[in-house]
């Protein structure tokens, strides 16, 4: 029974919330731009991703969704998964794959593959 | 009238089950709990608390057709039949209608729920300006039925660890309360994953409050209180 804070959650939920209003916003409106854009081949696409303020605005997206999903995930791992190895396990998997995902976007993002 | 009543004796050994009641009443200006006492009448072994018969002191919570209710100031004719009556959710129940309130108890004292001020007591009282004592409107109302701790899932599943609606409307009544000189440690004893955030704003509370109070609202200010202490 824990009768008193730990003093942490504010950060968290507060970055929480911050990424959910900066999807909310960025994610429709990359969407948007590519439907209107929408290129119909290799060079085309080439070509829209060229403009260095798309490959950053598409990297702090990325960004912002790997932290939101993180803030989620642990959530859902805080309530259902009360072994603490395991929780810390799970944890670590996930940050791990989110960070993996972001260093791969910034990779494609930058055509180094 | 028909009620389906949910009946548990402990000491039988059998499993609780639901019991089909027919009951002849005039459901004109008549409550449900006079119905349950009625019943009662009939079958003295139905159990259920209730004191004050309307809805100050919040003993009859119970779960009426799926919500959380005072039996006492719910009108039985607006009640769909079958009448299910239920105890309330997320407490274990020690016998029909009653369950054992602990821990919404332990939830509810972990957030210290009385004026700490170690002020010299003054000679008369401890005075408030009217826009301060507006502030405890809304909060200090709460009779601690429990209807909407009851009818929150994160209560349910961290019962333990999660404060509840309830008494974060009361840790909020002190934290608002000009006279209370202890804010920062409450905002400090709130502070944490599961006492405070594991709200995540469903309003589950707001729906359930007999007394038409609003938890939700009030941990947002506890939240907005947060943040501006870290921003």
């Amino acid at each position: 029974m824990s009768t008193s804070g730990a003093h942490t959650g504010t950060g968290s939920w507060l970055l929480q919330r911050a990424t959910a209003i900066v999807l909310a916003f960025v994610l429709p409106g990359l969407l948007g731009y590519f439907l209107i854009a929408l290129p119909v081949d290799f060079a085309g696409w080439q070509a829209l991703f060229a403009a260095l303020w798309l490959r950053v605005l598409m990297l702090l997206a990325g960004l912002a969704l790997a932290l939101h999903a993180w803030l989620g995930m642990r959530d859902i791992f805080m309530d259902y998964v009360r072994p603490i190895g395991l929780r810390l396990a799970l944890y670590l998997a996930v940050i791990a794959t989110l960070a993996a995902t972001l260093v791969w976007l910034a990779a494609v993002l930058w055509g180094m593959v | 009238m028909k009620f389906r009543l949910y009946r548990f004796h402990p000491e039988s050994g059998e499993k609780p089950f639901m019991q089909d009641v027919e009951l002849d009443i005039d459901p004109a200006g008549k409550m449900l709990l006079d119905a349950l006492l009625a019943i009662k009448a009939q079958d003295e072994t139905l159990s259920l608390r209730r004191s004050c018969r309307e809805g100050v002191c919040g003993s009859d919570a119970v779960n009426v057709n799926g919500k959380n209710r005072l039996a006492c100031i719910t009108p039985l004719s607006e009640l769909k039949q079958p009448i299910e009556v239920r105890p309330l959710p997320g407490l274990p129940v020690i016998r029909d209608l009653i369950v054992d309130m602990e821990p919404f108890y332990k939830q509810y004292r972990s957030v210290k729920p009385w004026l700490i001020n170690d002020e010299p007591e003054p000679e008369v009282e401890r005075l408030q300006d009217p826009a301060d004592r507006a502030l405890l409107d809304g909060a200090y109302e709460c009779i601690l039925c429990g209807c909407c701790t009851t009818s929150c899932p994160s209560f349910w599943w961290n019962p333990d660890t999660f404060v509840g609606p309830a008494g974060l409307l009361q840790a909020y009544r002190f934290i608002a309360d000009s006279r209370d000189e202890a804010t920062a440690e409450r905002l400090d004893n709130l502070e944490d994953p599961y006492r405070l955030y594991r709200c995540r704003g469903i309003m589950n509370c707001v729906d359930a409050c007999p007394k038409g109070l609003n938890p939700t609202e009030a941990i947002g200010r506890i939240k907005s209180l947060l943040v501006k202490r870290r921003v």
